[in-house]
């Protein structure tokens, strides 16, 4: 296989394995929670080296993920502290940690190959060079680790699906049926301290961030339901990563930030042209509902006079910008599109309701 | 007071004074009004407007990249807002949202800046962590020129941010414009932030708003005490931490000021009276009557 596929099938593998937990981080409101977690994991990195000394040890993907966790527990004694509210309690704890970790890399570590821009850009481009091999076995490492914890969260879905949906949707509910919000919490940190661990070598935590979170928001606009939500997301996510690996070799520039740029188009795009839920779809509804209002609102006045004493002078065109404050194109507008739409006819000046209008009217004046 | 004789020195704890200054007074707001994580944001999605302020003009010129680098975060507050207002997609999922695309391009566009033959990008890289030792009289002049007007802003607008931070609708029922003192508000912040990003960087700066205010808090009840605490905590965590910094070797300037300001919290935390936790927790060992 070429380096190139490899890089290619790790971007990918990553991508779909983050994006799954991210569904979930959107939706029960903890996305920051990606941002805590992808740099906290390098203070388990950096202090499970200090032991083993070795880069290797499965130990520092262990301690990796109970930072992670640990990150998660402290935010929350500190907030059930009261001593500050949720969001300084991240603000204030991931700082602080991810401090740590990059002072003791500077100070002790400087000769190790384990540098802090690393951390935050990954280096994808290297990725195929470090390689395990097992009897027929020859892949790059981050391949390897990135479809384990793909399968790992693609199973853990598939088996606790109902759970997670209900714990997610209604919080309230599940605690009566049992389900310790606790456990459910904690379980989905716990993945998605394993899925920013196993990405983040490869990709970078800022990229970690992007692919947990970027490709859920975008599925969230484009669908009501988990299970296609979950789909989409993977679907934009591997999208952006391979589109994102072609344009930073095209301009040759940082693989991990391209990658991030697109997650960030695709909820772009997302954004403006979301079947219902876009920026063009709620323009069209809007302005579609101000002329139907508008329409609405002339068969009501024409009604009210119909066959008055002042019909002549209500019911003529050019006094209606006087009567309902229109502006004499607006007027104009509402006027022709009402007698296209069959709900008026024109005679002259003179403005008639027909049988249709009439009916609309008397239906919006019983509402 | 040999320290403070060397040049270098005096700049960077000039420097770092003023900017603790600023950061933990507008922090305040920012934790009071539950925006703190908006910092963190904005701080990352400044990292484009930088390095393209740099592109445009070829100049490293302090002023210059502080603008571009406002322009940026100003544009990513904007996008945070109307995608919040505009969808359902919650504000933590647009904070980082926005902070890791933002952050992402900005690597991309300093990729590309690298690949340039001219050397005069070498510096834009302590962006990223801050690089206190650096720091210049022409880079302190900018910090005194954008931070002192930004105190006093604070301190015009001081009764109107306080009602607006307490108690929103109370301020609209009083006819105050609370969208425009809102993005005032924002908008100083975002000059807090830019302040820092060169002594602290980008991915730390958001602990220098959060961390003074949150220890502050712990002291006070009162919001003028509380902004003068958190101004004074800022300055000095951020003289230590940049000394230290900058005397020492192989310390970014930003995680060590992240920690000396860690610790003053975690001070805060637990001893600071009534709020704190050892106080709380012998209070409650002794039998109430």
């Amino acid at each position: 296989m070429s380096s190139t596929m490899e890089v290619q099938l790790i971007a990918i593998v990553v991508a779909a394995a983050c994006a799954l937990p991210g569904v979930f981080l959107v939706l029960r409101r903890m996305a920051m929670m990606s941002d805590a977690i992808s740099h906290t994991v390098l203070l388990g990195i950096v202090l499970g080296y200090f032991v083993t000394r070795d880069l290797a040890s499965p130990l520092l993907f262990v301690g990796a993920v109970a930072t992670g966790v640990l990150t998660v527990s402290l935010v929350e004694m500190l907030t059930r502290t009261n001593l500050i509210k949720e969001d300084a309690a991240i603000g204030l704890v991931f700082p602080v940690l991810f401090s740590i970790a990059v002072i003791l890399i500077s100070r002790y570590a400087g000769n190790v190959h384990l540098d802090t821009d690393a951390v935050l850009l990954g280096e994808l481009a290297f990725a195929p060079f470090d390689r395990i091999t097992w009897g027929w076995l020859d892949l790059p490492r981050a391949l390897l680790i990135g479809s384990i914890t793909l399968v790992l969260n693609l199973l853990l879905i598939v088996l606790l699906y109902k759970e997670l949906k209900l714990a997610t949707f209604d919080v309230g509910l599940a605690a009566t049926l049992g389900f310790s919000p606790v456990l459910v919490h904690y379980g989905l940190m716990t993945v998605v301290s394993i899925t920013a661990v196993g990405a983040f070598d490869a990709v970078g935590s800022i990229l970690v961030v992007a692919l947990m979170v970027a490709p859920p928001a975008a599925a969230y606009l484009l669908t009501d339901r988990l299970s296609r939500m979950l789909g989409l997301s993977v679907v934009i996510a591997v999208l952006s990563a391979v589109l994102g690996y072609w344009f930073a070799r095209w301009f040759n520039v940082a693989i991990a930030g391209s990658m991030a740029m697109m997650t960030g188009v695709a909820f772009l795009l997302a954004f403006l042209f979301a079947p219902a839920r876009g920026i063009v779809a709620l323009g069209v509804r809007r302005s579609r509902q101000r002329w139907e209002f508008a329409q609405q609102m002339l068969t009501l006045h024409l009604l009210n006079h119909e066959g008055t004493a002042e019909a002549d002078d209500e019911c003529s065109r050019n006094h209606l910008s006087h009567h309902l404050r229109w502006q004499p194109r607006f007027a104009a507008t509402v006027i022709r599109l009402a007698e296209q739409g069959g709900l008026i006819q024109c005679d002259g000046m003179r403005l008639m309701l027909t049988d249709q209008g009439r009916r609309l009217a008397q239906e919006a004046s019983l509402r | 007071m040999e320290l403070f004789a060397d040049y270098t020195l005096r700049m960077v704890a000039l420097g770092s004074a003023m900017l603790g200054i600023v950061s933990g007074v507008l922090g305040c707001f920012a934790v009071l009004r539950r925006q703190a994580l908006l910092g963190d944001a904005m701080s990352h999605a400044a990292l484009p407007g930088i390095v393209v302020a740099f592109l445009l003009t070829g100049q490293r010129d302090p002023l210059i990249l502080m603008l571009g680098a406002a322009g940026s975060a100003w544009l990513a507050a904007l996008l945070l807002m109307s995608v919040t207002r505009t969808t359902r997609v919650k504000e933590d999922s647009s904070l980082a949202l926005i902070l890791a695309v933002f952050f992402g391009t900005g690597l991309v566009l300093l990729s590309w800046l690298q690949q340039r033959p001219d050397a005069a990008q070498a510096g834009l890289r302590s962006f990223l962590f801050g690089q206190a030792a650096a720091m210049v009289a022409r880079d302190v002049q900018v910090m005194v020129a954008l931070g002192v007007p930004t105190l006093v802003l604070v301190a015009l607008f001081w009764k109107q941010f306080k009602v607006l931070t307490f108690d929103p609708e109370y301020a609209a029922s009083l006819g105050l414009p609370v969208r425009g003192l809102s993005v005032l508000l924002t908008s100083l912040i975002i000059v807090a932030i830019v302040l820092g990003l060169q002594t602290v960087g980008v991915v730390l700066m958001s602990a220098m708003l959060v961390a003074p205010a949150a220890a502050a808090r712990q002291w006070t009840d009162r919001l003028g005490v509380m902004i003068v605490l958190a101004g004074l905590f800022g300055a000095s965590a951020g003289v230590v931490g940049a000394l230290i910094s900058a005397t020492a070797r192989g310390l970014a300037t930003g995680p060590t000021i992240v920690l000396c300001l860690g610790v003053l919290t975690l001070v805060s935390f637990l001893f600071a009276p009534n709020r704190g936790l050892i106080w709380r927790y012998t209070r409650q060992a002794v039998p109430q009557v």
